[in-house]
């Protein structure tokens, strides 16, 4: 017998072993690990993604506001680069040679077997050079893709911008993919499913030098991409235009409603930027540019952001509240000796005559009818407290769809502020308030936060008798029936509307001969109601609210002009000459522009 | 007495078997790895699988050959074939062509012929005649010599071409050798110097030779029980640390750590050789010898590294190591292989369905990798019944070898089953990531009729020479 006999068993063994180990790691390789097969979907099958155009935006007449352009993505994969004249080729896409090398850099260390973007939104023209001499550049391949256009330089804050996914959207959200648009503020973004329409893919099987070998599957998995819905709002685009141009030496607001429907016929915040700015390349740049500007801040959308007291404009609902709770009858007078005085506090007013009643009161707005008015609201007898009617009070202002976001279909939108009997239970102590402590509610100062859009609603719930619809922008969607149901539904106010009537007579009255002449028509009765709100930021908020005509209303409108003094100085003007132009399509005073473009006031 | 057999009863026909199965395997799988819907008869002669199918039809008729010829002819002439095929070896080196920068092929008409895959077959026969005389004792000097000449020309011929894979596939003979009594001891010191080698590559030199120090004296003194030796061997090793520093410091140069203990053992150990003379203590010169041996073995190996290799050597042997992850560089190949064979999953993607190998993300796909076809298309499933079918065949040629009476044909059945050993786990071991990239055809898979054609000869050799298993006693 062979004395290394046994020595085949060694042989043996080492030769198992070897086939074990290779077992363990294929079964390892192959049946555990997932990422060689993820890495060999990105491998053969290229997904080209067919971006849809997003849907138009048009205005309620049907005008063109926002529409596409094509532009082109350049996009290269790494892998497949060969050497190339780079200089030509930075000639050609207008790129300096150090931010190609960086941006060659940056996609290889992504990926260098997926795609990455070179240069972002090529213009045709440049595109139509690049095409012709591609093929000298194997790796690079231009994907096209839309970009926002705008017909009218307006309404950027309410329009909104588009803008790349990040990773967040991405992670919460699978539709979204790297590089996809996405609207980002204003009607893009509460739009955003209507208006992006659906991505398309190609899948496509490509060799190792990326060529593409055939479809996957014949296509079976392809899917087609759909074009955007159009967008009609209910924007006036000449209407919001005018009021951009009137304003436009302005700091604050103008909202138009139309009451019958809750339609936003005109919502400007001011001061504004053109929205072409916000678009493509230039985005970033421009964005922070705005961002910095802190004076203006002209990225704060002041319609349905901005707080602002609601001043004399207020005595409106009061009066209204008076008369639900019977503290208050029309033909209740009051006296005024230049104000209102009681228990050392004195509310100023302005000289007229006295005693008024409540309509003489809304026409001249006199501070002390409305202090009494308020008083006698709070010290209600029926009430067992001033806790209690005061919050009774609140629950009736509520009612107008202050202090709670009203619903406006844009994203940003914020509550305003009306404060509970809590707030002046921790600011003065339980007990240690009473209605002459919080008088000035009555004039509207103090501290209600009312913005823009929720004044111009009130504006419209008083045409209206004491309804509203939720101000919306949108009108239609194009293959969508109807708009949302909360749209279409009527708010009532608790006020019955009998109560409404002396306060359209004393809105009319006003702009016949009182406070609000300034708005006056020739032919159109037009109610009106000025307010000047102090505030703590310098000169006063110049405030108009206004509807016409007086019976079935078409327009609604509140104006904010900040510090700029009397509401009948500057936001009566402007309301006025709006309305003139809504309802009329003409202005007849053009010395009243002249005197809007004058506006001077230091903002600091 | 000599007893005729028949040959067609005495065949083993499970490694025919298991044959014809592999070259099938292998033919589907290149027809897989460069299908293109231009060329989709399996029958096309334009095109790699139709010309393996040639190739295999002629593997075949060269088994047939085989089986006819007169079962002598095969000892009788191992040095003839040894040197005929040494001659190629040498032919190739004058008129071989170049291809990727290696003088592997003989160009004959327009076939080309890779001596390298034959000279194995002449080797193995040569060693094995040479090993099977009377009284050979394979530890003697004078076996030694004529083995490493045996080995070492096709070894030097080769590596002038050069052809790493094949270099690698001679270690096969150690296992024959092993087999006939080479000591455990050679085949444990190439699996540590493999791990020095591995070592070296990626740990610091110090560390390694204060790892060895350690490792050395604790090892002596346990395994020896003389600790009071072992002890004044290291006080004779600090001594020795300490005179060399001395000295350093005295001659103004300043040498490392690294020098110091180094030089220290080579002077502490030609004390410890004399002790060990003088006193006969056991094992000390082992210690002591292979002690030398591993720090030169070290220096060489960096030195070679980093002085004679060249940069996209030196890139692939740390792609091996894994210090360096580049998956466009070097490391290209081997990514795209381990993406192909891992996205197989278990049941594969299906004949003709595989995306990775069929669009040439798979480099040498038909060749070298065409292990990834396997992989990729039929999954762990016909994954392990490759490595089955090839495990089987090494087991039968084992059972085949350790049947004979004949030294010579055990010794060449060794040599066989070890080559495709070799072969079967660089080649697949580099695909699915676990040796470096090796270029080496997996036996009857890899298309190629050189590599088809000398892995039928070198089978077939031995089934004729196991028929006659009961005639012969030598």
């Amino acid at each position: 017998m062979n004395p290394f006999a046994e020595r085949k068993y060694v042989i043996g063994a080492i030769y198992g072993l070897v086939g074990l180990i290779f077992i363990i790691r294929l079964f390892w390789m192959q049946v555990i690990d997932n990422s060689y097969k993820l890495s060999a979907e990105n491998n053969s099958r290229r997904n080209v993604v067919q971006f849809p155009a997003r849907g138009l935006i048009l205005d309620r007449n049907g005008k063109l506001i926002v529409y596409n352009e094509a532009a082109y993505d350049l996009m290269v994969t790494p892998f497949q680069l060969k050497a190339f004249d780079t200089i030509e080729f930075c000639n050609l896409i207008g790129l300096s040679k150090t931010d190609l090398v960086l941006a060659l850099d940056t996609a290889k260390s992504y990926s260098a077997f997926k795609s990455s973007e070179v240069v972002k939104q090529l213009s045709a023209e440049t595109y139509a050079r690049l095409q012709e001499k591609l093929y000298k550049y194997p790796g690079f391949y231009v994907q096209s893709r839309t970009l926002r256009k705008y017909n009218y330089n307006i309404a950027a804050h309410l329009l909104g911008y588009v803008g790349e996914v990040d990773q967040k959207i991405i992670d919460k959200n699978p539709y979204y993919k790297t590089r996809d648009y996405i609207g980002i503020s204003g009607l893009e973004r509460s739009y955003e499913e209507q208006l992006r329409g659906r991505k398309g893919v190609n899948i496509f099987l490509v060799d190792v030098h990326n060529r593409v070998v055939g479809s996957y599957f014949k296509g079976k998995f392809d899917t087609a991409s759909l074009v955007g819905s159009d967008l009609t709002t209910t924007l006036d685009a000449d209407l919001q235009k005018y009021a951009e141009y009137l304003m436009q030496k302005m700091h604050g607001s103008v909202v138009a409603i139309e009451p019958s429907t809750g339609e936003i016929l005109a919502m400007a915040s001011m001061p504004t930027y053109n929205p072409g700015l916000l678009v493509g390349r230039i985005r970033q740049k421009n964005f922070r540019k705005l961002l910095l500007d802190t004076l203006n801040q002209p990225l704060f959308d002041r319609a349905v952001m901005a707080k602002y007291p609601p001043g004399s404009t207020f005595k409106l609902i009061n009066g209204m509240i008076g008369l639900q709770e019977g503290t208050l009858k029309p033909e209740y007078s009051y006296s005024c000796f230049l104000g209102y005085h009681a228990g050392g506090l004195t509310v100023g007013c302005h000289p007229h005559h006295s005693p008024l009643s409540l309509l003489g009161g809304i026409q001249n707005s006199c501070n002390a009818y409305f202090c009494n008015v308020f008083r006698n609201i709070i010290d209600n007898k029926n009430y067992e407290s001033v806790e209690e009617a005061y919050n009774m009070w609140r629950y009736h202002v509520l009612s107008f769809g202050f202090g709670k976001k009203l619903g406006v279909d844009l994203p940003n939108e914020l509550n305003g502020y009306i404060p509970d009997a809590g707030y002046y239970d921790r600011y003065h102590g339980k007990g240690r308030w009473k209605s002459l402590t919080i008088v000035s509610l009555s004039i509207g100062q103090g501290e209600l936060g009312i913005t823009p859009v929720q004044m111009a609603n009130m504006a419209a719930t008083i045409a209206n008798r004491g309804y509203y619809y939720t101000p919306h922008l949108v009108k239609g969607i194009k293959g969508q029936k109807e708009i949302d149901k909360k749209y279409r539904e009527k708010h009532f106010t608790d006020i019955d509307t009998a109560f409404y009537s002396p306060i359209i007579e004393g809105m009319s009255l006003a702009v016949k001969g009182g406070t609000a002449t300034i708005a006056r028509l020739p032919d159109i009765e037009v109610c009106a109601k000025t307010g000047t709100a102090q505030n703590p930021h310098g000169e006063d908020h110049s405030i108009f609210i206004a509807f016409a005509p007086r019976n079935n209303p078409k327009i609604a409108i509140a104006v904010y002009v900040e510090n700029g003094g009397f509401g009948a100085t500057w936001a009566g003007p402007i309301s006025s000459l709006l309305i003139e132009k809504y309802l009329k399509d003409t202005v007849s005073r053009p010395w009243l522009e002249e005197h809007l473009l004058k506006f001077n006031k230091p903002y600091r | 007495m000599i007893r005729k057999t028949n040959i067609f009863q005495e065949i083993d026909w499970s490694v025919v078997l298991i044959f014809i199965t592999l070259m099938l395997m292998g033919w589907f799988n290149i027809y897989a790895a460069v299908y293109d819907e231009k060329h989709k008869s399996i029958f096309d002669f334009t095109q790699r699988y139709g010309m393996q199918l040639i190739w295999i039809g002629a593997s075949l008729l060269l088994a047939l050959i085989i089986m006819t010829l007169d079962v002598k002819l095969f000892s009788f002439f191992s040095y003839v074939i040894y040197g005929m095929s040494i001659g190629l070896l040498i032919l190739v080196l004058i008129i071989g062509k170049e291809v990727n920068g290696a003088k592997a092929w003989l160009a004959i008409g327009n076939f080309s012929l890779q001596p390298a895959e034959f000279a194995k077959i002449g080797t193995a026969l040569a060693l094995a005649k040479f090993l099977s005389q009377y009284n050979i004792k394979i530890n003697d000097f004078q076996t030694l010599t004529p083995i490493s000449i045996i080995l070492i020309i096709p070894v030097a011929l080769i590596a002038l071409q050069p052809d790493a894979g094949s270099i690698l596939v001679y270690t096969a003979f150690a296992f024959a050798l092993f087999r006939e009594g080479l000591p455990g001891i050679v085949l444990f010191f190439g699996f540590t110097l493999i791990v020095l080698l591995f070592l070296s590559l990626v740990a610091p030199q110090l560390r390694i030779l204060i790892v060895l120090l350690v490792l050395a004296f604790s090892a002596f003194a346990l395994i020896t029980r003389r600790y009071k030796e072992s002890l004044i061997g290291l006080a004779i090793y600090i001594g020795s640390v300490g005179l060399i520093w001395g000295f350093s410091l005295l001659l103004g140069s300043k040498l490392g750590y690294y020098k110091i203990l180094a030089f220290s053992f080579f002077l502490a150990g030609f004390a410890y050789l004399i002790i060990g003379f003088f006193r006969r203590i056991p094992l000390l010169n082992t210690f002591v010898i292979f002690m030398f041996g591993a720090i030169i073995f070290t220096n060489s190996v960096d030195y070679v590294f980093h002085e004679m290799m060249e940069e996209h050597q030196q890139k692939r042997v740390n792609i091996l190591l894994g210090l360096e992850s580049d998956p466009l560089g070097y490391g290209y190949n081997v990514n795209q292989s381990l993406i192909a064979i891992g996205s197989g999953g278990f049941f594969g993607k299906g004949f003709l369905q595989g995306t990775q190998t069929k669009f040439n993300f798979v480099p040498e796909q038909s060749t070298d990798f065409i292990f990834c076809t396997i992989g990729e298309e039929w999954g762990f499933l016909g994954s392990i019944v490759v490595i089955g079918l090839f495990m089987y065949l090494m087991y039968r040629i084992i059972v085949i070898s350790e049947r004979q009476r004949s030294t010579f044909t055990r010794i060449y059945g060794y040599s066989v089953a070890s080559i495709f050993f070799f072969h079967f786990t660089i080649n697949i071991g580099m695909t699915i990531g676990l040796l470096p990239v090796i270029g080496i055809p997996l036996p009857f898979f890899s298309y190629g009729g050189s590599s088809l054609w000398a892995f039928t000869i070198m089978l077939f050799i031995l089934l004729r020479l196991d028929t006659t298993r009961t005639e012969l006693l030598k």
